[in-house]
């Protein structure tokens, strides 16, 4: 990857609202080259989309996560993907994983209450045919969410002036 | 009745001779003022990697609290003595050609302090670092500065040196990346005056410690230059590329006798740099790479932010390809460096540092750092337009 493709990518990966203008003045290249940049990235879909991480708990919305491990029979000739389509068209499903040891599947899964989770693992989940067997771990608090840390403590403050 | 004491009788004359530093006045005024915006701050605005303070923690945990070597842990001094292999094809012996020290300040004292007889000189290519001119007069030795100037983006060239070179003459400070300019100087210029300092027999002190941050060309090691390995007194450390400031860590190289003096002055008074700082050195070295680049890759962006936005408001920046300052002239405001600064930072909150504060050739100038964050970086521009607008 070129230097300017970097610092384009690292730069909105930091922040999705900075606008060509200011990546402009920050890589040395003219807006326009940023913008054609850009819009390369986006058709390539090496930028798949631009989204905000919300702390919702803070926000007072109480959402619950779990992360559901699946033990899956697989289908012959459709290996893994065709489980994984059945899984990430769940609306409920936030993230589909393929791995490796002792389960196959890793799902995120957010719902409104605990009730609602487990019931939807138990219904919809479970009961898929491919689906051998489940292992629910509801999450208790996020401390740290695509690379972005939630709850950091101040930063340390320097001198103004340093000797 | 007994006289009464007057303590400042006994000062040296030495000391009498330094007048303290002119970043002072500027430090008690910012810790006075609220809400301000500080450009002023030679250090990074990182928090060191934290796999380097693990390694540190790791260490403490395991009971490793006590001296080292004088010359610094033997595994530090093999991982110095391979990056400088690696990067600049130069090898220094970690038998007795590398010294661990604390901080480059130090470093810095112990290379004038080895080699200066009383009356010698040694000359300083100013703007420099504040601490070269005191630091060779509380050696005995006599500064003799020259000053870099502007029109020529704060290089030196090798005439310039010989010119100001006399039979007294002992060595030549430079520091590229240069702390306050951002100057740098390619292979070319440094070979040329290698060659003036191979002609009259003296020696080079080389205060790399900003060699990392280079973000156009190729940082040129001067000991790794012809000829220059044993005419060099290399100094550099970790506080700046590591952001590791505060864990005063630095090293110098040089020929065995020069380290071997300067390890004298340090075991009779610093005895050896603290362990727990060796060992984050250490894990730096070997998996710190990562987040070096990541760092200068930021300070590139800020880089270039800060100097178009100084040029944008109308104060001539040279491109700096080094370190973390920008250096805009103030020339065409009509203040001085001085009342520029002061009246900033009085009206609009912003620190910077006046030019002329490290040599006379920085007059007219300003420091103005980068290693603040970008919104800040914003921030002071704004702000510095607007001071600039109503003068």
């Amino acid at each position: 990857m070129d230097e300017q493709t970097r610092n384009i990518l690292e730069i909105l990966e930091e922040d999705a609202r900075i606008v060509p203008e200011e990546i402009a003045s920050l890589t040395g290249m003219t807006v326009e080259e940023v913008s054609q940049k850009i819009e390369y990235l986006e058709k390539a879909k090496i930028i798949r989309k631009y989204k905000t991480i919300i702390d919702w708990e803070l926000a007072g919305e109480n959402y619950v996560y779990a992360i559901i491990e699946l033990k899956v029979q697989l289908e012959r000739k459709l290996g893994y993907q065709a489980i994984a389509e059945r899984l990430y068209k769940f609306p409920e499903v936030r993230s589909v994983r393929l791995l490796s040891g002792e389960h196959d599947i890793s799902i995120t899964v957010r719902g409104n209450s605990m009730k609602q989770v487990a019931f939807f693992v138990a219904e919809k989940i479970a009961t898929l045919d491919q689906v051998q067997s489940t292992a629910t771990h509801f999450v208790l608090k996020t401390y740290k969410e695509n690379g972005l840390i939630l709850d950091e403590p101040d930063q340390v403050k320097r001198l103004a002036v340093s000797p | 009745m007994r006289t009464q004491c007057n303590p400042s009788r006994f000062v040296s004359n030495s000391m009498q001779k330094v007048p303290p530093s002119g970043i002072r006045k500027f430090f008690d005024m910012a810790s006075d003022s609220e809400d301000v915006i500080s450009l002023g701050v030679g250090e990074p605005d990182y928090v060191t990697p934290w796999h380097i303070r693990e390694a540190c923690i790791h260490s403490i945990e395991h009971g490793e609290t006590s001296y080292t070597s004088n010359y610094g842990l033997m595994e530090l001094r093999e991982e110095i003595s391979r990056s400088y292999t690696k990067r600049h094809n130069v090898y220094y012996d970690p038998n007795d050609e590398i010294l661990v020290t604390t901080g480059v300040s130090e470093a810095l004292d112990l290379a004038i302090r080895a080699i200066t007889n009383p009356g010698d000189e040694i000359i300083v290519v100013q703007p420099s670092y504040v601490a070269y001119v005191p630091s060779i007069i509380f050696a005995g030795g006599v500064p003799v500065t020259i000053g870099a100037k502007g029109v020529n983006d704060f290089s030196i060239t090798a005439e310039e040196i010989e010119a100001a070179i006399t039979n007294k003459t002992k060595a030549v400070i430079i520091n590229y990346p240069n702390n306050p300019t951002g100057a740098t100087m390619d292979r070319d210029e440094l070979e040329a005056i290698a060659d003036v300092i191979v002609e009259h027999d003296i020696m080079m002190i080389s205060d790399d410690v900003y060699e990392r941050l280079t973000y156009e060309g190729k940082h040129t090691c001067f000991s790794a230059l012809e000829g220059m390995r044993d005419r060099t007194i290399m100094l550099n450390g970790f506080s700046k590329a590591y952001a590791m400031t505060g864990f005063r860590m630095a090293y110098a190289m040089a020929a065995p006798e020069i380290i071997n003096s300067m390890m004298l002055i340090h075991q009779y008074s610093m005895l050896c740099a603290p362990i727990t700082a060796q060992v984050g050195a250490i894990e730096a070295l070997r998996n710190g790479e990562e987040e070096v680049s990541k760092m200068v890759r930021e300070y590139d962006r800020r880089r270039k932010l800060i100097v178009g936005g100084l040029n944008d408001i109308g104060l001539d920046c040279f491109n700096p390809k080094g370190a973390f300052y920008a250096f805009p002239s103030i020339k065409s405001t009509g203040l001085t460096s001085d009342e520029f600064a002061e009246r900033l930072l009085q009206e609009q909150n912003v620190v910077t540092i006046p030019g002329d504060i490290f040599g006379d050739t920085g007059a007219g100038f300003l420091r103005c750092a980068y290693a603040a964050s970008r919104e800040d970086i914003k921030e002071a521009i704004d702000r510095i337009g607007t001071f600039v607008d109503g003068l």
